[in-house]
């Protein structure tokens, strides 16, 4: 990460995360749930913004929120919650909890996933990563989302 | 990549600042005189800046105020609301807060003097320097007005210099003169 150490403005910290924020809650709730999760995941992170003691790695540090924003959203919605929730994941960071979750599909579909969702990278990239294109690297990550929705708890 | 809805970005904005959880909110207007950057924080008007760079503008009132520093226009209506009025010609005075705290005593003392000379009127700086009673402090009064965080609403354009020239301003001489000349008050 190129982050500066010193915290920056919060607007430049909100302008740089939001997007990738927003995709991993939609990936992860649906975009209708996404949106409350998406005010309640930068409301908590502008509460605790002024007490960063370093801002190493910032994008990590507001997915790990979204992260459990999406966990309790799944809580209070238990019965009809879309995907599985391993027991042990408050503490890992988000691509590790991807990777837990999106374990049992298909390898090129679940590294899509986790390298979209849990790493914020751009079809692009994972298509370079994957050695194919965006077009197949976005079909994979969007077909793996779907068999994870699909999966009963 | 997944791209985050409007409505959703302001729906935030709007949280935050109402949430009080903002050290200044800030946003852009446009004036007769060019777009304008104004930010407030919990106190009042803390900034208003000509030919805002807006990357610049962030760091220093991250700085002045602190990191929680989001573009909200929530807070800010108010006053591009009487900046508006004021440009119409239909506000004389603002019924706006400064918030002048992380200046230094002179520059403060300065600028609250300033506020009381009245729309329409111009005084020079050693006049200004007088009314502090610095008699003397003319040029540093005149470096006061040029580091003016809130010009326009504390009203640095009406300080000229002793033979009426317009001498300076960090906004550039047309402004000066718009502004004046808005007011009624340019001198010939």
């Amino acid at each position: 990460m190129m982050d500066d150490v010193r915290t920056p403005p919060f607007e430049r910290f909100y302008e740089q995360h939001k997007d990738a924020v927003f995709g991993l809650l939609a990936a992860r709730l649906g975009r209708q749930r996404a949106e409350d999760a998406f005010q309640d995941t930068f409301l908590r992170a502008l509460r605790a913004y002024p007490d960063l003691r370093h801002a190493g790695n910032l994008r990590a540090w507001v997915l790990t929120i979204a992260e459990r924003v999406a966990i309790d959203a799944h809580r209070r919605e238990r019965p009809t919650a879309e995907l599985q929730e391993p027991e042990s994941w408050d503490s890992r960071p988000p691509h590790a909890e991807l990777e837990h979750l999106a374990a049992q599909l298909p390898q090129t579909e679940r590294a899509a996933v986790v390298l979209r969702y849990g790493y914020d990278l751009d079809y692009e990239q994972i298509g370079a990563a994957l050695g194919s294109s965006a077009e197949a690297a976005r079909q994979a990550a969007s077909t793996g989302v779907r068999r994870l929705r699909g999966r009963k708890p | 990549m997944t791209t985050l809805p409007e409505h959703l970005d302001r729906r935030f904005r709007d949280e935050a600042a109402s949430a009080g959880l903002l050290d200044v909110a800030y946003d852009f207007t446009d004036s007769p005189i060019g777009t304008l950057l104004v930010a407030a924080s919990e106190r009042g008007v803390c900034r208003i800046s000509f030919d805002p760079e807006p990357e610049r503008e962030l760091d220093a009132l991250a700085t002045a105020f602190g990191v929680r520093v989001l573009r909200a226009p929530g807070p800010v209506e108010i006053v591009r609301r009487e900046l508006d009025e004021y440009f119409e010609g239909a506000r004389r005075e603002f019924d706006l807060q400064v918030d002048l705290t992380p200046l230094p005593g002179f520059q403060r003392a300065v600028l609250e003097e300033l506020v009381r000379v009245p729309y329409g009127h111009v005084d020079t700086y050693g006049g200004l320097a007088q009314r502090i009673g610095k008699p003397r402090a003319a040029r540093a009064v005149g470096g006061a007005l040029n580091r003016n965080p809130i010009p326009i609403v504390v009203p640095c354009h009406r300080i000229v210099g002793a033979t009426g020239s317009l001498v300076g301003y960090a906004g550039g001489l047309e402004r000066k003169e718009a502004l004046l000349g808005l007011e009624g008050a340019l001198l010939t």
